[in-house]
């Protein structure tokens, strides 16, 4: 008895010995497409909110990352025009893609997309969310964004600069004021679409379908 | 450094030196002798540090490099140790028990080129290519654009246009289509002759 | 009956005032920070901005019953702790319902929403979520200690703990205000305040560096508006709390918008100028210095 080892690993377990039942963890349901508020005024209101206030989630993939501090600080400030860091996807509103997308962290990235909360935006920041930028012939980055997310605003550039990136929320301002960003919705009606070109390149597919 | 290599090559047998720069050499070793060969340097000849674990796909030899780059911090000076292995069998020793660095270079080495270190910890874990079902993608005979263009979706290529050309076409089209229909006929006829 | 009528008449009116004077404080609040730092900052409405914005959001996640209920309790006490200070002393309409609660009450409304939102907080499942409660309940608890010894010392002072009385006494010009009659225990006051305003030498619990804004990390919403509304109100509240217990009340909107403001500022300023405490760090301060000087301030008092 004294002779034995035993370990227990908790992050390597069985696949048929989960320890639980995974269907009371995820939740199952298919995104649905919510209609804006019928009521012209109102909506023209909502539209009006929403386009100044903007919450970056803070997460940064490859390179363009570095350009969001300064555009945070003293240097280009953008919380004059209501656009502020927010750190969880549950309350932000924006979804940076700021350069190369490796195919790891596509999962990471659908994940805390789908977490966000339905009027929600992504920008496509440089070349390389547009069609691949210097990556377009490598193994393991996308080529095209919009692929994968309903992309409202494509900045190009490698890299560009806090004042392009400032353009385009001028744009996506724009886009919201008008009511035409409508990514959410687009994301629940082409869901099948999007998920299989998903499961195209993510091929150890181990999400929910849609994660709540 | 001179010193130094005498002492390697009397205990191990350098089959091949290459002094880069005065504190840059790389030395070849057989591949049965490559770890005992970096844990001598380790140990009495005081290369301390692990740089970095790199590896080469020679394709046409049908072998693969790999260099293990040591650095000794008192005579600010590094050694390469090359091994080559067969391509068929790619399997090295491990080294995660001299640094514990080698790890993640082993790994590393392990997804992208596919040589295998039996007995270091989580080599068969995906590291960066999560289930990546092709052959390794850093070997010569994958093809990268290849696969990129079936995989990620390409956007198609846009056309360019000449300056001039456009301008020509756009302010003097009669005489632009004359003078490029002179300039292909000319082509033309030179080509056949 | 009609009297009843005019009293939720009034304290919805005060409620409004409160809250939107909360607001604003938020907004200057960001604005002098931003200047501070060298930046334009945001406009001064852009609380109400934001407060519309996530009421716009079509879709709301959810996580359970205390979830729902977390900032149901947290605007509760906020709501509570306002009602039960009067915020103009004699005034018809700003009075409150101060006849009826004392300091004890409003130390547990102090508290009371905190802990709701902790239940709520904690149903939702998110580890920084519970990461954040731990470390904001053990700085409240902290900051309580130095507070509760000021008001004890205060209590002592006017032989009361109804807050009206104590306003009542400090009328009258500002010699009578106890930060000149009890100046020990309005110091440990006003350190415990820096520890309970939540900026920044106390805002870890919230950090947004190192844990997702704190305990609401999964509040989404319409469950963070009640949230943000709750801030202002809160905010308010304790300021008003602070000006009533120390600085002599309010007899006018206007004393009180200009005594709290300033209140405000000291903890504004000394946010923006001190970098943060870790939470170890913050609970050995106030469990200190300001901890020993409450004692001294009740000792005075009761021997």
């Amino acid at each position: 008895m004294d002779d034995k080892e035993i370990k227990i690993d908790p992050l390597k377990q069985d696949e048929n010995n989960l320890g639980f039942n995974p269907a009371d963890y995820f939740c199952g349901e298919r995104p649905k497409a919510v209609t804006p508020v019928a009521n012209k005024i109102v909506r023209k209101f909502y539209n009006w909110a929403q386009a100044n206030s903007l919450w970056i989630l803070a997460f940064g993939t490859g390179c363009g990352s570095i350009e969001l501090p300064p555009l945070y600080t003293a240097r280009y400030d953008v919380s004059r025009f209501g656009i502020f860091p927010r750190p969880t996807p549950r309350q932000a509103g924006v979804f940076i893609i700021s350069g190369y997308l490796s195919v790891k962290t596509l999962k990471r990235v659908i994940r805390s997309y789908e977490q966000m909360q339905n009027p929600k935006f992504v920008l496509g920041l440089g070349s390389c969310t547009v069609n691949g930028g210097m990556y377009f012939d490598s193994y393991n980055t996308i080529n095209r964004l919009d692929y994968y997310l309903p992309v409202d605003v494509y900045i190009a550039g490698c890299m560009p600069r806090p004042e392009a990136l400032i353009a385009g929320f001028n744009e996506l301002k724009r886009l919201i004021k008008e009511g035409k960003a409508e990514g959410a919705n687009k994301y629940a009606d082409n869901f099948d679409w999007y998920k299989a070109n998903q499961k195209k390149i993510i091929k150890d597919w181990d999400l929910p379908e849609y994660n709540w | 450094m001179e010193e130094i290599l005498k002492r390697l090559d009397e205990r191990f047998y350098v089959r091949e030196k290459k002094q880069q720069r005065p504190n840059l050499l790389f030395v070849t070793v057989d591949k049965k002798v490559a770890v005992e060969a970096v844990t001598y340097l380790r140990d009495y000849e005081g290369f301390r540090h692990l740089v970095m674990i790199s590896a080469v796909d020679y394709i046409e030899q049908n072998l693969f490099q790999l260099t293990y780059l040591l650095h000794n911090y008192q005579l600010h000076s590094d050694i390469g140790v090359r091994v080559f292995i067969d391509r068929e069998h790619p399997v090295m020793d491990s080294i995660h028990h001299l640094w514990a660095a080698a790890q993640v270079y082993q790994r590393e080495i392990k997804e992208m080129f596919g040589i295998d270190f039996p007995g270091s910890p989580r080599v068969d874990e995906p590291m960066i290519l999560e289930g990546w079902d092709n052959i390794p993608p850093m070997r010569k005979d994958f093809d990268t654009k290849k696969y990129a263009e079936e995989t990620y979706f390409p956007r198609e290529g846009r056309f360019t246009l000449d300056p001039i050309k456009q301008m020509e076409k756009k302010n003097y089209p009669l005489e632009a289509e004359v003078k490029y229909e002179i300039k292909r006929v000319v082509r033309d006829n030179r080509d056949k002759k | 009956m009609e009297t009843v009528l005019i009293k939720i008449g009034y304290a919805l009116a005060s409620l409004f005032l409160i809250f939107n004077y909360g607001l604003l404080l938020i907004g200057f609040t960001m604005k002098i920070i931003a200047r501070v730092h060298g930046r334009i900052g945001p406009p001064i409405w852009q609380p109400y901005i934001d407060l519309s914005k996530s009421l716009s959001m079509r879709t709301a996640i959810q996580h359970g019953v205390m979830y729902y209920l977390g900032p149901v309790f947290r605007f509760t006490g906020g709501v509570g702790l306002y009602l039960l200070i009067p915020a103009v002393f004699g005034s018809v309409w700003l009075q409150n319902f101060s006849f009826s609660g004392d300091l004890l009450l409003v130390i547990y409304f102090i508290f009371f929403g905190m802990l709701g939102m902790a239940l709520g907080a904690g149903e939702s499942g998110h580890p920084f979520s519970a990461m954040g409660i731990m470390r904001g309940l053990a700085q409240t608890t902290a900051s309580e200690v130095p507070f509760a010894l000021a008001v004890i010392a205060l209590a002592a002072q006017h032989h009361t703990l109804s807050i009206s009385q104590i306003v009542a006494a400090q009328q009258g010009g500002i010699a009578h205000w106890n930060m000149v009659t009890n100046p020990i225990a309005t110091i440990a006051g006003m350190l415990a305040y820096l520890g309970m305003m939540m900026h920044s030498p106390f805002d870890v619990h919230m950090a947004p560096q190192e844990i997702p804004v704190g305990p609401p990390t999964e509040y989404n919403s319409s469950f963070l508006v009640l949230l943000q509304s709750n801030r202002s109100v809160f905010a308010a509240a304790k300021l008003v709390l602070f000006m009533n217990l120390f600085f002599g009340g309010a007899t006018s909107i206007w004393e009180m918008v200009i005594k709290t403001f300033l209140i405000f500022e000291f903890c504004v300023f000394v946010g923006v100028v001190f970098p943060r405490f870790k939470v170890e760090q913050s609970v050995r301060w106030l469990l200190q210095v300001p901890a020993l000087i409450g004692v001294l301030a009740v000792v005075i008092y009761m021997v």
